[in-house]
């Protein structure tokens, strides 16, 4: 089966009341790799949200499909299921309830009931990307997310995406806080996903992540809209010359739309 | 303002229950006292409920007439659930409404003179050590009138002794079924651990009736002397009707400790209280508790720790789910008295609503009257967070069943710390199927 497409049409969104996304475009393939790059405050996060359906964001026009289906209409599961995924800037801490309790209630919600994934087969497959990643298989049973440092959270957020294995994945600054070697694990995770039925949107603002996953599409953010479009050498062209060069080609004076994240 | 309260049961009527189930006169005679003394006293005032209009005291049928169990097989299903039906070398007590119907207790536990038996036969048999420990040390009959009133109609129960050096490893189970919608229960739970001695006990109320209009007055003492150790493990679920007075009740000797993991499933309203007076230097208690209100009910819940002796340590965790148009008070008390140096008074209340109509409250309270002591609180009422409930969602998980990973994720780490895997078991099923 090839890959799937997430298509972004005039996408409009607002955060209580006030407008962040402007009207942005974009299209997303199995196969591809995106990256959305841009200062901060600028609407990046705001993207993400708003494909996976964060209550907070309100979507006033615009649309979202995957497929030819209207993501919109789904409900924030239906989206999961669906086949997105959105590796979080911030993963919420939940008490009392295990990582390996979670994932297998997420695998399983995918699986449907009466075709649940047998409990020595998910042990193992968790077991095999923890190592992986070089995590620490205690991770397992602890409590989701709780008391994990910023790069334990970031790699958990990995692992659930190689034990979902989601058609379009969403990495959320995915690379913010983490040193060189856990950005190094994380990119392997993301590398080994990798193929013709995956797609991929980074959104970061630093080139360096993408010094370990190369991109075939680089997006500049301003204002709310996708500003640039280009190939990885305009990430290496930013990390070198920062982004004035683009507001000074596109007569932006302030880039930023929303407060600093 | 006191109203006039004509019991149902008169001092005839005690006095021949007493021969009847032939009790010491000492007995007997703390049963008569009480029963004078309860017109004199006042109700208990749980803080930020009121109970004026509750029936405690008006019921109509004493002791109702049920019959033994002769074998574990023949158990309801809802309580064959709870224990090991096949395990012969046991340590089990199951009670039937009032009747004592079931008793097992290892020989080895019998030889080192462990005590595990009704409270009729306690004061038969064991009347001087009985007498000892019963409503003198932790709970006195007179101190309101639910304690005077069970004093006087104590019908049921059970008594548990360990003698000084005897290490308990395995469990002791005592399961009180109310199988008969008629019964009133006056049940009175005494263990006590000697010098260096150590005990887990573990107890279920269960209703298997549907609903009973009657009423639970409960109360539990724990005795540690010194250097002894007891966890005590409780889930209540009385059916819909029962209006329940429970109170446990604890007393900890110098380096003992005593340990209490409570599960508060009743379905009707309950005044709950729990208490460790750390008497002695070096003395912990340990409150964790879960409960769940649904439906109408009102349930208030006051955990204290009192801190007398030196560098002692109390430590309160409740948590508590509440749904429909439930209320559930949490009252968590850390009292460190004057000369209490070094100690520590620690309590955490935490309430998850999740109707528009539940109401929840979690009231910390620290008396403290001395200076070299640490001491902290938390306590938070809220709903399910909206932003976790999302991001489990983003996994794929449905909104309920993200709601229902919240829910058993919030109480988890309370039942987690019962220590009978069965009972741990039944409690998350019950939880399960109350919060669905």
């Amino acid at each position: 089966m090839a890959g799937s497409t997430l298509t972004i049409k005039d996408l409009h969104v607002a955060i209580d009341g006030k407008e962040i996304l402007k009207g942005v475009n974009l299209e997303i393939k199995g196969g591809e790799i995106h990256a959305i790059m841009g200062p901060n405050g600028t609407g990046k996060s705001t993207l993400s949200s708003a494909i996976m359906g964060h209550p907070k964001y309100e979507v006033t026009s615009g649309s979202i499909t995957l497929d030819g289906q209207d993501v919109l209409e789904m409900e924030v599961d239906e989206r999961a299921r669906a086949g997105l995924f959105l590796a979080m800037q911030y993963p919420s801490e939940i008490n009392g309830v295990t990582n390996a309790d979670f994932l297998r209630s997420a695998i399983n919600a995918r699986r449907g009931e009466g075709n649940e994934v047998s409990l020595m087969k998910f042990i193992r497959q968790m077991d095999k990307q923890m190592e992986y990643l070089e995590m620490d298989l205690d991770m397992a049973q602890r409590y989701l997310n709780e008391g994990f440092s910023g790069g334990e959270k970031k790699r958990n957020e990995i692992l659930q995406l190689m034990m979902l294995e989601p058609k379009i994945a969403i990495l959320d600054e995915i690379d913010s806080g983490l040193d060189i070697d856990a950005l190094k694990v994380v990119s392997k995770g993301v590398n080994q996903m990798r193929n013709e039925d995956f797609g991929c949107l980074i959104i970061t603002h630093y080139q360096r992540l993408l010094n370990y996953i190369t991109p075939d599409y680089v997006h500049v953010m301003m204002q709310g809209r996708i500003v640039k479009n280009g190939g990885p050498e305009l990430a290496q062209r930013l990390e070198a010359e920062g982004y004035d060069w683009i507001k000074q080609e596109l007569g932006i004076e302030e880039e930023t739309v929303e407060q600093e994240a | 303002m006191t109203t006039e309260i004509k019991l149902p049961f008169d001092k005839a009527f005690v006095s021949s229950f007493s021969s009847v189930v032939n009790e010491p006169a000492w007995f007997a005679e703390l049963r008569l006292k009480a029963l004078e003394q309860f017109e004199q006293l006042s109700m208990p005032k749980p803080d930020k409920t009121k109970i004026d209009k509750w029936n405690f005291t008006q019921f109509h049928q004493h002791t109702v007439k049920s019959t033994a169990y002769t074998s574990l097989a023949e158990l309801p299903n809802e309580v064959k659930a709870l224990v090991d039906v096949d395990a012969g070398n046991q340590n089990l007590y199951i009670q039937r409404n009032q009747t004592p119907a079931y008793l097992s207790l290892s020989d080895d536990l019998r030889n080192k003179g462990v005590i595990f038996t009704d409270i009729f036969t306690a004061a038969r048999e064991h009347g001087d050590l009985l007498k000892k420990y019963y409503m003198t040390q932790a709970i006195n009959a007179d101190e309101h009138k639910l304690t005077a009133l069970h004093a006087a109609l104590v019908n049921g129960g059970v008594f548990v002794y360990v003698p000084k050096n005897v290490e308990i490893t395995e469990p002791l189970q005592a399961v009180f079924v109310h199988d008969d919608a008629e019964a009133n229960l006056f049940n009175h739970v005494i263990v006590v651990a000697d010098d260096n001695s150590s005990l887990t006990y573990v107890e279920n109320y269960i209703s298997t009736v549907e609903e009973s209009n009657t009423l639970a007055n409960i109360l539990t003492e724990v005795i540690a002397t010194t250097n002894a150790r007891v966890q005590y493990g409780a889930v209540d679920n009385l059916a819909k009707g029962i209006t329940t007075y429970v109170n446990r009740r604890g007393v900890a000797g110098r380096d003992s400790e005593i340990d209490w993991a409570l599960g508060s499933m009743n379905e009707g309203n309950t005044i709950s209280e729990n208490t460790t007076n750390l008497l002695g230097d070096g003395a912990k208690g340990d409150t964790k508790m879960v409960v769940v209100g649904r439906g109408e009910q009102t349930q208030n819940f006051t955990t204290t720790v009192v801190h007398y002796g030196k560098h002692t340590q109390g430590n309160i965790l409740n948590h508590g789910v509440v749904k429909e148009s439930a209320t559930t008070i949490f009252n968590g008390i850390g009292k460190i008295e004057h000369g209490a140096s070094k100690s520590d008074a620690e309590q955490t209340s935490r309430v998850l609503m999740l109707s528009e109509k539940a109401r929840g409250d979690a009231n910390p309270i620290l008396l403290i009257d001395e200076d070299d002591v640490m001491a902290g609180h938390a306590a938070s009422v809220g709903r399910v967070d909206p932003v976790q409930l999302y991001y489990l969602m983003s996994r794929g998980i449905p909104q309920t069943e993200a709601e229902r990973l919240v829910i058993h994720g919030f109480l988890a780490p309370v039942v987690n710390q019962l220590p009978v895997e069965k009972v741990k078991k039944q409690l998350t099923e019950v939880i399960e199927r109350k919060v669905r």
